[in-house]
């Protein structure tokens, strides 16, 4: 052994190597991610070449898109000057000519800014209860939204919404005193069932036109048959969803409840409104409901639209809620007993407000299809976006325009439908972080 | 639960907004509209334009009666309805007439228990073929692929025409015009029928119009009538006399040009005195205002003017009058006397 | 608090009916009966009053007078002189068609982009993701017509594939594809093709056989038989065999162009397709995200524990992975079908005739009826859903994990 020190490893390490062409950058990612396998190779090349011929044959026509113009044909004719006979363009000018119909119906043209701002008051009158963070004296807000927005709408004096809104509080007041001086829950809640009734049959009017007379705070009334449009889809979408929370809370509930009645009652009505198309229950709605109520009673479509979208989507929501009072942990209901809380403060206080939470990417998922389904009222002859891009396609300036309108609508929707499924998928993920 | 209260209190607030009383008369007055039932959409009937106004033949006569009524021809609210829901809206008291391409049958006069205020289109029906196909008479169609819009009375007709003459079609039922026509212009069908003064109004506004022709056959009577609900005679006679009066306006040499002037003073014609209310109480029988008719044609002018205006000759519609003529030129318009 | 253990028994005060636990429950659901009884006959009642207030009656005769309106597809016998009553079957016919048809395009479609969209590929898992999302969120009723308008633009006239026409026939004359629908060769059935059909039935009893005949060898020895060749095999051969044997006792008739269309083999309608294609893409992008979500679900020591045990990616898939997923996608995807029958509806659009637009349609448009029809129209569609989703169940309750 001499040479002991002879090393026969190396001492110093060798400069690390670039890794091989092939494993670095673009081409490895292309490789990895693109041609990992020849199945993989082949969807990759079908799919470029999908996407391809669809732009190539799209592009040109969107690139060329005509925006001005009072008519197919005045169109038809800036497209043969500009581009040359046949060439392939849009003509958007539809859009431009009537984008306003699409948007707001027949709705005055002067008081366009009312659905704006009640879309805007509706948006923020939510954010309370999608947002936990923000204080809580906010919600007052959210429960004056309803007749704010009413009165935005459709107008006239500001003091038949407030009177009517007094109602609610004359209800609420009634409730809290009749519990608190006799401490019956049954007897509160008729209590707050009656009082609003006896006020709006009595005091209503005089209160209203009181105070209409001393204050006039008016606003030009809007007829429901003036309408349409985004607007109408909207305005459908929103008070279906609304209005159907409670009653689909109670239908939850009802599905679940020990009563043998009251159980099968709330089962049959889910499964009867979901197992029809909702286009079945619009034609009800349409040819049917007047049937239904006192002879000589006669209200307008959009109302009795609204009355059975509320019913349709409450049957949704209550398997909805449903989900969510079957996901708690058995032990919130046991507690719930255990502190001897009766059913309704049990539910009020315990059940429902964890239920609800759960159960929120749900119901924004039950109004994305319920806003989409608003489609659906063009079969009955209220004209939302689609029946108006009939409407429009019957003007002789318009007739045989086809894709222009349908891409406008279908963007439309889609811009507000995926927002609405993205947020519904933040909640989603923000709820599953804070069950862990 | 405190939104469906509210929702209670919406219905309720819908319900004393229009509850129905025994004369329509009377809730027309009452409400200061006319709610008028038209299609949702037909070029020169019934469309809204640009600044949303509806516009249109159909629309003409809504206005008249509204002028008629309550004097302004804006007072109209149109209720668009569709084949479907046209006459449940009528019959539920949802508009107070149908002006809307109905055409006037036994059953649903009787049946369905409407009451037809007299025709103010006669249409038949007629088929479309592209001049290509080298057919010249609607029976040659056997084994033709045939475009129909369906919820109307073509599609009964189609189904007689075609089994009367033992011949076999394939029908293609399309839920509206507009559809209907893209259809028949892709080649998905070889004929497109419907009423002959839609299919020339359809004709009128292809890019190439003599690449199609009508044929020759009309198989059928397609009077086209307003209508309003059975059992209420007075206002069964207002839209009826307000139709009769537009064309015995035309008749008598009346339009909104000179319709103020003939109004000003009884002229030596006792009919048109009797017509525009410088004579006679004609008005108040109807329990209207002596000048009714002239508010009425003054809305839209007599019924040559709305009909050049809307689908005459001059318009792309260009349809000829034909039937619709008066029955001094050749046609079947005829009104029955104002006296 | 006290427990109070023995509830006095020897006297019963009203008040008890209300706050005694054991009564009040009654109680509520006696008043809610009277209430629900009240309303319903209130309903009952305004729909009698206003019934005879326009002089109607409540009748189902008018199924029995003749329609007096042609469909053009029809899957039993009808004419214009048939009933209402017949014309309101052939749509029922019409809706289940399409719905079976849409369900298992729909649940093809699901799978495979649900599968592809968790691909590593990066520009098929974008593509489908935007699939899904363009379907999504955009109204079925607004693709159902696009998609009709782009068929009909994009696919030939029958005129087209007259002599010098810009069209052809596809795969050697038997099929045709035209804005009309698609036309393919219709089988001809004569004398011995029932019994090819008991031959054929016979080969699918014997293939499930020697399945369950491999399985358990499987199980027993661990040997792999090839199953599917051995099937394929079966499905094939016998049929074949006995076709020459019994002399062609099948002929398929092409369609042929004549007159304005073609004549003879079978056609597929455009509004069909459409309708069927619209529904399919619909719903397949509400499956895929199903699907997606169930294959997440399975946790990925699943698939570790799986290639750990030596198994190939595509059995893992087929033994470990889908079984477990299963559980999750089945019961969303019996509402996605339950949704599919619904949107059927929308048939209209199309004017493909189903229930809606027979029944619900021209019948009540004709006769007035709209009570009945709507009613028979509901109770239509409420049959078919609980039909269908009771059957799901029963597959459900096969498929759901015994918990012992």
């Amino acid at each position: 052994m001499t040479n002991a020190n002879l090393s026969y490893v190396r001492e110093e390490m060798l400069a690390p190597q670039d890794p091989p062409l092939g494993q670095t950058g673009v081409i490895r990612w292309l490789r990895e991610n693109l041609f990992s396998s020849w199945l993989n190779a082949i969807l990759t090349i079908l799919s470029v070449w999908f996407v391809w011929t669809v732009v190539s044959h799209l592009f040109p026509w969107f690139y060329n898109s005509i925006w001005s113009g009072g008519s197919l044909n005045e169109c038809r004719e800036i497209r043969d000057a500009t581009l040359g006979e046949g060439a392939s363009a849009a003509c958007f000018a539809v859009i431009s000519d009537r984008w306003q119909q699409l948007l707001f119906g027949f709705y005055p043209s002067d008081g366009y800014w009312r659905p704006i701002l009640a879309l805007f008051l509706f948006l923020g009158s939510i954010m309370p209860v999608l947002f936990a963070a923000l204080p809580r004296k906010l919600l007052l807000g959210t429960a004056a939204a309803p007749f704010v927005l009413v009165w935005l709408l459709w107008g006239g004096s500001i003091w038949v919404a407030v009177s009517v809104a007094l109602g609610f509080v004359a209800g609420f007041i009634a409730y809290r005193v009749v519990s608190s001086s006799i401490g019956s829950s049954l007897l509160a809640i008729l209590a707050a069932i009656a009082a609003p009734i006896l006020y709006w049959s009595v005091l209503h009017g005089p209160v209203s036109g009181a105070f209409s007379g001393i204050i006039p705070i008016e606003l030009p009334k809007v007829q429901s048959k003036e309408f349409g449009g985004f607007t109408l889809s909207v305005i459908i979408g929103i008070a279906g969803i609304v209005l159907s929370l409670p009653l689909g809370i109670l239908l939850a509930l009802g599905r679940q409840s020990n009563l043998f009645l009251i159980k099968y009652v709330s089962v049959g009505f889910i499964e009867v409104i979901r197992g029809v198309p909702l286009i079945a229950w619009l034609f009800t709605a349409s040819l049917l409901l007047n049937y239904f109520l006192p002879p000589g009673t006669n209200f307008d479509l959009m109302l009795r639209v609204i009355i059975m979208v509320t019913l349709f989507s409450a049957a949704y929501i209550a398997e909805v809620i449903r989900g969510g009072l079957a996901a708690l942990p058995r032990g919130q209901y046991e507690a719930a007993d255990a502190l001897g809380l009766d059913y309704w403060l049990s539910m009020r206080l315990i059940i429902l407000p964890q239920a609800l939470k759960i159960s929120i990417p749900g119901i924004v998922n039950t109004f994305i299809g319920l806003f989409k389904d608003t489609t659906l009222v063009v079969f009955i002859g209220l004209l939302d976006p689609i029946g108006l891009a009939g409407a429009i396609r019957a003007s002789t300036d318009w007739q045989g325009i086809y894709w222009e309108l349908f891409i406008f609508i279908g963007l439309m929707f889609f811009i507000f439908c995926y927002s609405m499924g993205r947020y519904s998928l933040y909640l989603e993920k923000k709820l599953q972080r804070e069950h862990r | 639960m405190k939104k469906t209260i509210f929702l209670g209190a919406l219905t309720v607030a819908g319900l004393a907004a229009t509850a129905a009383s025994a004369s329509t008369l009377d809730d027309v007055l009452a409400r200061g509209k006319l709610n008028c039932g038209v299609s949702t959409g037909l070029a020169g009937f019934a469309a809204p334009d640009a600044n949303g106004v509806w516009q249109g033949f159909d629309v003409d006569m809504c206005r008249a009666v509204a002028a008629a009524v309550l004097g302004d021809p804006m007072a109209v609210e149109f209720v668009p309805t569709t084949g479907q829901t046209r006459f449940t809206a009528l019959a539920s008291g949802e508009v107070d007439m149908l002006a809307r391409n109905t055409t006037w049958t036994f059953s649903r006069d009787v049946d369905l228990k409407f009451e037809f205020a007299g025709t103010n289109y006669y249409d038949g029906q007629g088929f479309m073929v592209p001049t290509s196909l080298g057919v010249s008479s609607a029976k040659d169609l056997d084994g033709a692929t045939v475009c129909i819009q369906t919820g109307t009375t073509t599609e009964l007709n189609l189904a007689d025409f075609f089994r009367s003459n033992n011949i076999s079609y394939e029908p293609v039922p399309i839920e509206t015009n507009a559809e209907a026509l893209q259809q028949y212009n892709a080649g998905a069908c070889d004929a497109y029928t419907t009423d002959a003064s839609g299919l020339a109004a359809s004709r009128a506004t292809f890019e190439n119009p003599a690449d199609h022709i009508i044929l020759p056959e009309i198989i059928s009577k397609e009077p086209l009538a307003p209508l309003v609900r059975h059992g209420d005679n007075q206002w069964g006679d207002i839209v009826r006399w307000t139709l009769n009066a537009l064309i015995t306006a035309e008749e008598l040499g009346v339009t909104s040009a000179n319709v103020a002037e003939h109004a000003a003073a009884a002229g030596d014609n006792p009919e048109v005195n009797r017509l525009l209310g410088t004579e006679g109480e004609l008005g108040a029988m109807l329990g209207l205002s002596a000048d009714w008719a002239v508010k009425a044609i003054a809305a839209g002018g007599n019924y040559g003017e709305s009909f050049e205006r809307n689908i005459g000759s001059s318009t792309p519609i260009g349809l000829a009058r034909g039937l619709n003529a008066l029955w001094t030129n050749g046609g079947l318009l005829y009104s029955p006397p104002f006296r | 608090m006290t427990i109070s253990v023995d509830v006095p028994k020897d006297s019963f005060r009203l008040s008890q009916l209300l706050y005694d636990t054991r009564y009040r429950s009654l109680t509520i659901q006696v008043v809610a009966f009277i209430l629900l009884m009240l309303s319903f006959s209130w309903l009952v009642s305004n729909t009698v009053q206003n019934l005879s207030a326009l002089g109607k009656d409540f009748d189902f005769g008018f199924l029995s007078t003749p329609a007096g309106y042609d469909i053009n597809q029809r899957l039993i016998e009808y004419s214009s002189q048939s009933s209402h009553g017949r014309a309101a079957i052939v749509g029922i016919l019409n809706t289940l068609l399409v719905a079976f048809l849409g369900c298992i395009v729909a649940t093809v479609i699901g799978v495979l982009v649900g599968v592809l969209r968790l691909s590593k590929n990066w520009v098929v898992s974008r593509l489908m993701a935007v699939y899904v999302e363009a379907l999504r969120n955009v109204p079925l009723l607004l693709w159902i017509v696009l998609i009709f308008a782009l068929m009909t633009e994009s696919t030939p006239q029958p005129r087209d594939f007259r002599e010098g026409g810009s069209a052809s026939m596809l795969l050697g004359d038997t099929m045709a594809i035209t804005n009309r629908g698609v036309f393919i060769p219709k089988p001809i059935w004569h004398d011995g093709s029932m019994i090819l059909g008991a031959i054929f039935v016979l080969s699918l009893i014997g293939i499930w056989a020697f399945r369950r005949y491999a399985r358990k060898r499987q199980e027993q020895t661990g040997d792999i038989l090839p199953v599917f060749w051995v099937s394929l095999g079966l499905l094939i051969v016998p049929v074949t065999l006995f076709y020459f044997v019994l002399g062609h006792p099948v002929t398929l008739e092409y369609p042929e162009l004549g007159g304005f269309n073609f004549q003879g083999g079978l056609q597929i309608r455009n509004s069909l397709i459409a309708l069927w294609f619209a529904l399919s893409l619909y719903t397949g992008a509400f499956i895929a995200e199903i699907v997606r979500a169930g294959i997440l679900a399975v946790s990925k020591g699943q698939t570790e524990a799986a290639f750990a045990l030596g198994l190939r990616p595509n059995r893992t898939m087929n033994l470990v992975i889908l079984p477990q997923a299963m559980r999750v996608i089945i019961p969303p995807l019996i509402s996605q079908f339950l949704n599919l029958t619904k949107n059927s509806s929308l048939a209209i659009a199309v004017g493909y005739m189903d229930v809606r637009a027979t029944l619900g349609g021209i019948t009540i448009n004709q006769t007035g009826r709209e009570l009945e029809g709507m009613l028979l129209l509901g109770l239509f569609y409420l049959t078919a859903s609980l039909m269908i989703s009771s059957v799901m169940n029963i597959y459900n309750n096969r498929m759901k994990l015994k918990e012992r």
